[in-house]
């Protein structure tokens, strides 16, 4: 009964905050929606039984991509009066498209494949089970060269985030740190005799 | 009793919103990303509730890789975002033109 509440609350809010995200006129508040939208999220997970999911989209989600955005929504002056223009011209195709997909989604959930009674409602594990010590198993033998892969990914990314946004301005003046270290005493210093 | 059917119709109106959300913002790039997370965020309540139903830990794993991707996609595609906005002063979907034959 209880966990019917917190579903029901959960699935509401997230959704609720999924229209805040497209319909907020500041795209900030897009971010916060979204923001709210996670957590929630994370509360299904917890329902679910997937407490290291949960943690880690509250932590990597919320922590860093979303405060990513925040930055860059910082950032960028965004003129607001012009970036609604439009937004009703494509409300009809895009509406009846995804009012379409939602309908045929729904339909496939609902149609008894995965009702009660095909899938058994499962109770949940006991507190003896530790959903992340049973994760880092599998993770770490069964699916050990996907996890290699996406190490690199982020190590790639990680690149190429910094190589996009990294500019050289002309108009300062940098040290040039290989030269300045290589640099010897011959090449600065001249030492003089002087006659006394 | 909470079963399967709930969590996909869940993950159905996310997923919903989020296409909707492509459509509707052809002004902002940034909204546009975060239609991905939430389509993507879909994705993750679909894998999650499968792995719980099913008694599968693999589909938990899978969301993994899921935020993993996403997590660099947003990063490259922020990074270009504020590399395009240096030189066009704009982060408008209509001025990104300069690619078409």
């Amino acid at each position: 009964m209880i966990e019917a509440f917190f579903f029901y609350v959960f699935a509401l809010m997230s959704v609720v905050a999924g229209a805040g995200v497209i319909l907020a006129r500041n795209t900030m508040f897009s971010v916060m929606w979204l923001i709210f939208c996670f957590f929630n999220a994370a509360g299904l997970f917890f329902m679910l039984d997937a407490e290291f999911l949960g943690i880690i989209l509250i932590l990597v989600y919320v922590g860093a991509v979303m405060v990513l955005f925040m930055f860059v929504v910082m950032m960028l002056e965004l003129n607001k009066a012009k970036l609604r223009e439009g937004f009703l011209q494509y409300l009809p195709t895009g509406g009846m498209i995804a009012f379409i997909l939602m309908i045929e989604f729904i339909a496939a959930a609902s149609s008894g494949v995965f009702s009660n009674e095909a899938i058994m409602a499962v109770g949940h594990l006991g507190k003896e089970v530790n959903n992340t010590v049973e994760i880092g198993k599998m993770l770490y033998t069964q699916y050990l060269l996907g996890f290699e892969v996406a190490a690199i990914i982020l190590l790639v990314a990680l690149v190429g985030a910094i190589v996009l946004t990294l500019r050289t301005r002309d108009d300062v003046k940098y040290q040039n740190i290989s030269r300045q270290v290589n640099v010897r005493k011959e090449d600065r210093m001249k030492i003089v005799k002087v006659k006394l | 009793m909470i079963g399967l059917t709930h969590y996909l119709i869940v993950a159905a109106a996310l997923f919903s919103l989020g296409v909707i959300g492509l459509f509707l913002n052809r002004k902002n790039v940034i909204v546009i990303l975060m239609c991905i997370e939430l389509i993507l965020l879909a994705v993750n309540i679909n894998f999650v509730a499968f792995s719980h139903y099913l008694q599968d830990l693999s589909g938990q794993i899978f969301v993994f890789f899921v935020l993993t991707v996403a997590a660099s996609e947003i990063a490259v595609g922020l990074a270009i975002l504020v590399a395009f906005y240096r030189t066009r002063r704009s982060i408008e979907i209509e001025d990104m033109n300069s690619l078409q034959g």
